[in-house]
């Protein structure tokens, strides 16, 4: 780990962002009636910042149901999220996507996805587009330990292996998908331990320790910016909350397993392992955790005051060029 | 069962120098070179695409173009990082190829049948046709998805499928069908330059059809259908091979003096709507001939819109000759009775002039 005293301040920021965005955007949400699937990553917060942290604007991720983390790691605007999720015009995708498919191209990220698995052949796709027009960028497939039972993983890793592509299969290992545990549902002790199937490199690491995952995706983007192929990355996570917010996830996992893990919840590690060193005071990670929550304020007062979108926009961008009255036609519509 | 010389230049509007006869096979062959030399970002994936050229031994030399020979040659001239043989992975190659479509190349893949659509529809379905819509208008997905359809050929139920209605049921995807060689590159060519998704499909039983195509590069308009036969009496529409079926059963009826209009669909989305109106406002009549099955097909969405937009011109009940509710049997002695032909159609045809 070579990183300066900036950086390192960044990782906690990316962190306690993505932590207050769900701990206040998710019940805002609900509390304006938007949105019955919304799925927080609290706790799983590393895995996203230590990733993204080596990754550049040009770089591209495709991202699960469960990726708010994600999009803030790879530099999307939380308040923009925010209208997003509130169903506002100004939100990246104009209220068209909501939590489950936030994107912004501009920043490379392509999409959060609904379908588990889906967003992976995306990314390799994406790995695809940078060696052949020798682009030198990278691109991360997030996935969950669900998905890695996903016959589409599977596939994606041995065609990106087979055509030595610029992609790092990264998955977030919190324990359960749904409330189907990962020990039930995978046939290996590890999800790393199926990268030697396809003949890449596997590791399973920390993932509430935002330098382990640091550190391990940045093996993996060397290897794959030095044109030598994809890489898995585990990382062992936890997710703080259930499923969604309508499921008790006490019926299926214990407290003391709660317990356990919020005694390991990746920002409190951080500060155990970064304030005995003394470069970095623990007034300065509480300012940057206040101004994350002050962030989130302006977030939900920018996305409150922004404009619903037109009812009519929902014929918008379903083609580049289409006429609107085709697709309406003979269908009865009110707008 | 071709088109003239004449006609195919006037569709096109375009002069007819440089117009030689050629098989279909060759008509996609020679517009997947072209537009792959006027735009280094188009690439092509799939099974057998180049055919024998993962394999490092024996070098590109060996490539063979696939079962049906529509790619035959692409390898040599473009190399292996724009001609890809993939893994038998359609779920990894055709979303990867809609990744690479939707981050700045133009990717086509080609899903070798139809019936394997079930291995991969998630990406096309929740990928393909929607990203642009989910991200706001944020993305263009320039992907085309080559594929194939059509029964005839003992191949039975799972290599002989016409499934094209269930993709026109998709906000978001696009859908060619061309009939004839001029068609197969106008629209192959219009597909690969569309910004969004569109799925091509060849018919087995074309790739050996002879017709004049111009040599340049030339694109036609998705979207719309052309009348290849003006007829009076009642209005046939066609689906790929079936325009040909509508031809020929066209031929005989003349002789018994009823006028045939024939229709060539050539896109199943966006559907031409307005030229199958216009040629009922003429006709009064309506049958569409379809290799698909019946239930939730391309022939019932037409019917139904021409019953709900021009029914006081009708004379007759719009009316279907399609595939029956049944799978592709293999023996010929049923999967002949199977398909729709001449003279399924000249029945309906004269029960709805009997009227």
């Amino acid at each position: 780990m070579e990183l300066d005293r900036e950086s390192i301040l960044k990782l906690f920021k990316t962190m306690a962002t993505i932590r207050h965005f769900e701990e206040r955007g998710i019940p805002e949400t609900g509390q304006r009636g938007m949105s019955a699937s919304v799925h927080s990553s609290a706790g799983q917060e590393a895995v996203a910042t230590g990733v993204c942290a080596n990754l550049t604007n040009e770089d591209y991720i495709g991202s699960t149901h469960r990726g708010h983390g994600h999009c803030i790691a790879k530099g999307v605007d939380p308040k923009l999220m925010m209208a997003e999720l509130f169903g506002r015009a100004t939100g990246p995708n104009k209220g068209k996507g909501g939590s489950m498919h936030i994107s912004d191209m501009s920043k490379g990220m392509l999409g959060t996805n609904g379908v588990v698995g889906a967003s992976i052949p995306l990314a390799v796709g994406a790995a695809l587009t940078s060696k052949v027009k020798k682009l030198g960028r990278v691109a991360v497939a997030f996935f969950g330990d669900g998905a890695s039972n996903q016959g589409v993983l599977h596939e994606s890793m041995n065609l990106a292996s087979v055509w030595k592509l610029p992609v790092i299969f990264c998955c977030e290992n919190n324990g359960y998908a749904m409330s189907t545990p990962s020990e039930y549902a995978l046939s290996t002790a590890h999800v790393a331990d199926r990268a030697q199937g396809y003949d890449m490199p596997g590791i399973t690491v920390d993932g509430m320790d935002v330098f382990a995952v640091y550190d391990a995706a940045a093996q993996a983007v060397a290897r794959a910016r030095a044109g030598d192929g994809p890489s898995l990355i585990e990382c062992q996570t936890y997710r703080f909350y259930g499923h969604t917010v309508f499921d008790n996830p006490l019926t299926y996992r214990s407290k003391e397993e709660e317990d356990h893990w919020r005694a390991r919840d990746p920002l409190k590690l951080f500060r155990e392992a970064v304030l005995p060193q003394g470069d970095i005071t623990a007034a300065e990670l509480d300012q940057i955790e206040a101004d994350a929550e002050a962030l989130m304020e302006e977030a939900v007062k920018f996305a409150d005051e922004s404009p619903l979108p037109e009812p009519v926009e929902l014929y918008d961008d379903v083609y580049v060029n289409y006429p609107r009255e085709l697709l309406k036609r003979g269908v009865n519509m009110a707008v | 069962m071709t088109i003239t010389n004449q006609t195919a230049g006037q569709l096109a509007g375009m002069h007819a120098t440089g117009t030689r006869e050629i098989q279909v096979r060759e008509a996609i062959n020679e517009c997947l070179r072209q537009e792959m030399e006027l735009d280094e970002n188009v690439i092509i994936m799939g099974e057998e695409i180049a055919g024998g050229a993962g394999r490092q031994d024996q070098g590109v030399e060996d490539a063979w173009g696939g079962p049906f020979r529509t790619t035959v040659g692409l390898i040599q001239q473009f190399g292996k990082e724009r001609v890809l043989d993939t893994p038998l992975s359609e779920a990894a190659f055709i979303g990867a190829a809609i990744g690479a479509s939707s981050t700045g190349l133009r990717a086509v893949a080609e899903l070798m049948f139809v019936d394997f659509i079930g291995v991969c529809m998630d990406q096309l379905v929740n990928n393909a046709a929607k990203m642009r819509y989910m991200f706001g208008g944020q993305v263009k997905v320039p992907f085309t998805m080559m594929t194939r359809i059509g029964a005839g050929f003992g191949a039975a139920a799972q290599h002989s499928e016409s499934y094209y209605s269930i993709f026109s049921h998709f906000p978001g995807l696009k859908g060619v069908v061309p009939s004839d060689a001029y068609t197969a590159k106008g629209l192959l060519a219009a597909a690969i330059r569309d910004d969004d998704p569109v799925v091509y499909f060849e018919h087995k039983g074309l790739y050996g059809s002879v017709g004049p195509v111009p040599e340049e590069p030339y694109v036609l308009p998705l979207g719309k259908a052309r009348t290849v036969r003006e007829g009076t009496d009642i209005t046939l529409v066609g689906i790929s091979k079936m325009t040909w079926v509508c031809t020929a059963a066209a031929e005989e009826l003349a002789k018994e003096g009823i006028s045939c209009e024939v229709i060539d669909l050539l896109s199943v989305s966006p559907i031409d709507y307005d030229h199958i109106n216009e040629s009922v406002l003429k006709t009064h009549r309506l049958v569409v001939v379809d290799e698909d099955t019946p239930i939730c097909s391309m022939a019932s969405e037409i019917c139904s819109r021409v019953a709900e937009e021009v029914f006081d011109y009708l004379d007759a009940p719009p009316s279907r000759v399609t595939a029956p509710h049944t799978p592709v049997p293999y023996s010929r002695a049923m999967e002949n009775e199977y398909m729709p032909n001449e003279s399924r159609v000249k029945t309906t045809v004269r029960n709805l002039m009997n009227r």
